[in-house]
Parts: C-alpha cells; structure tokens; sequence
C-alpha cells in the first residue's frame, strides 16, 4: 500500500508524457534536426522547477512525509557516462524513446513497442554480461 | 476540458515534469529515474548468476510501481483525454523527412518504421531491435537515462549528469544527421 502513492506519480507522468507528444518519434526528429523548441523548453524547464524545489527543500529543511531527511546521494563521475551517453544517444534518435516514453507509449496502445522493450531489457542485460569488461 | 484535450505546450508539460523531482523526494526520499527498473526487471527475471543483477532489487519497488502508472497514465491520455493523432510538427522536418523516405505522419510513430508489420523487415529490425539495445545498453553503462541524468541529475547540481546529458545529445545529433539518412533507406 505504501507504494500506491508512487503509482499515482506514475499515472501523472505518464498522462504528460502523451499530452505534450514527448513520446512521439516525430518530436525527437524535430529536436535533433533543431526545428523545434519544444523538447528543448519540455527537458529545460523541468530542469529549472526541479532545481527551484531543490533549493527550497534544502532551504528550508522539508522532510519527507515520515519526517525522514530528504537526501540525494551525489553522482561519482566514470567514464561509462561518456560511452554509455553517446550509445544511449544513437538509440534515442533511432528509437525515438528513452526507458520512461517507452511504457507511456505501449500504455497509449502502441503495443508494437514492446518490442523495443524487450530489447531495450535484452540491452541492459548484455551491459550486466560484459560490465567488468567495459572501460569505465 | 478543451485546453486538456488539446496537445500541452513545452511550458505547461516542463514544469509538471519538474515538480515530479520533489514530489518523489517528499513522499519518500526516492530520486527521479526510469532506467534503473530495466535493471530491476533483468534482477528479477533473468539474474543468470550475474554480479550486476544480484542486488536486493525488492528493495525498490516503489519504482516498479512507478512504470505502472506510466503505462497506466498512457492508456488514460489516449483513451480518455483524446486521441493525439497527428503530431503538430514542423513542416521542414515533415519535408525532411518525407525526402528520406518516410510516408507515415498520421500518428506518434511512423508507421513505415514501427508497425508489427515493418518488424519482419530490416528495417523495422534495425529501428526496433537495434535501437532498444542500444537505449538498454547505452542508459545502463552511462547509469541513467533522461529522467535520471538531465532532469534529476542537472537539477541536483551533478556535474557528471551534465557530462552524461552532453553525451547523449551528441549522439543523437550524430545518428539523426550521419546515420539516419541511410538507415532511412533499408
């Protein structure tokens, strides 16, 4: 039950997602080909709020609703950023989704992305295979 | 009910997005990230004795039940809060585009690419199969995706997002400009 309220989040996401066509293959062509403002000020603007609550969190010392600190673990630079970055961009543009817009669209009915899915699984999988291999 | 019918503009969408971030970290502490549920869902069904999946997933699952409202979210806004249909794109990209091949602009997806029908053709292979490898792959080696390294990771002041964010830009950028063309092709 605890995590109910998440699925709601979820729910919300999702619907935005649709509603503002960032899970269209045409909007990531139109944001690469640098024809259009509108995933730029979507990605931007969340940036910005998101930064403003941050700093009113930390500002103002907000807890979580068990009265818990709130804490963001720090992110430890490695090379995998670079490489697994620049893989993950030719995937979007080719894909036209990232692991979020996938769900939003199989949702919305385009059942076909299940495939894309499964690969996208099949990705994460084969990175957990080979990660003591990859330079990092 | 008009304006919610209507596809949302960047600057009422962005910052709902936005405000996803401290809603996770007030109800309970949790960071903004999609990919990491790929992991989670290798971890719980196909662990196959590797070190990288054989982590206390169930701890998580609060995330789990976050892609389950998104796929339950998505089939709200297209069954309940009409139908998108075309997208609203620029018309130099509709010109682009149709010079590299595509016929399809009815709905979120060509249809020429993404289709259970184009899957049986090489093309629908590459811009499927291939494209969610390399989404899989590339989001769990860079440890994020969108969610996690642009929004939640630059917001927080994370340089190594930002270095992760630049990344996968440019390789969007090299793949829509430099390979696409052909692939468009297949």
């Amino acid at each position: 039950m605890k995590n109910l309220k998440f699925l709601l989040v979820g729910i919300c996401f999702g619907i935005i997602l649709i509603k503002s066509e960032v899970i269209s293959w045409f909007r990531i062509q139109e944001m690469f080909r640098l024809q259009s403002f509108h995933m730029y000020g979507i990605i931007g603007s969340a940036i910005v709020v998101a930064m403003i609550a941050i700093v009113l969190i930390k500002r103002f010392n907000i807890k979580t609703i068990y009265q818990e600190p709130i804490v963001i673990p720090d992110k430890k630079f490695n090379w995998g950023y670079v490489y697994g970055g620049l893989i993950f961009g030719l995937g979007w543009a080719l894909t036209g989704a990232c692991p979020g817009p996938l769900f939003a669209q199989i949702g919305s009915g385009i059942l076909v992305t299940t495939v894309t899915l499964l690969s996208a699984l099949a990705g994460t999988w084969v990175y957990g295979l080979l990660r003591e291999k990859l330079p990092h | 009910m008009d304006i919610i019918k209507q596809p949302w503009p960047w600057y009422v969408a962005g910052p709902l997005i936005g405000l996803i971030v401290p809603a996770l970290l007030i109800l309970g502490n949790k960071t903004f990230g999609i990919s990491s549920t790929l992991r989670q869902i290798c971890a719980a069904c196909i662990p196959a004795n590797i070190s990288f999946f054989k982590y206390d997933w169930k701890k998580d699952t609060w995330n789990l039940f976050f892609i389950a409202g998104i796929v339950i979210g998505g089939f709200i806004a297209a069954h309940l809060l009409s139908n998108p249909g075309p997208v609203g794109i620029n018309p130099k990209t509709i010109v682009a585009l149709q010079q590299q091949g595509i016929k399809d602009f009815s709905g979120l997806l060509p249809q020429d690419i993404f289709s259970f029908k184009a899957l049986t053709t090489l093309k629908g292979f590459v811009f499927m199969v291939i494209g969610g490898l390399l989404v899989g792959f590339g989001t769990r080696y860079a440890g994020g995706c969108t969610s996690g390294h642009a929004i939640m990771g630059i917001s927080s002041l994370q340089w190594p997002s930002l270095v992760a964010t630049c990344c996968f830009m440019i390789g969007g950028f090299v793949m829509t400009w430099l390979i696409l063309p052909y692939l468009l092709q297949l």
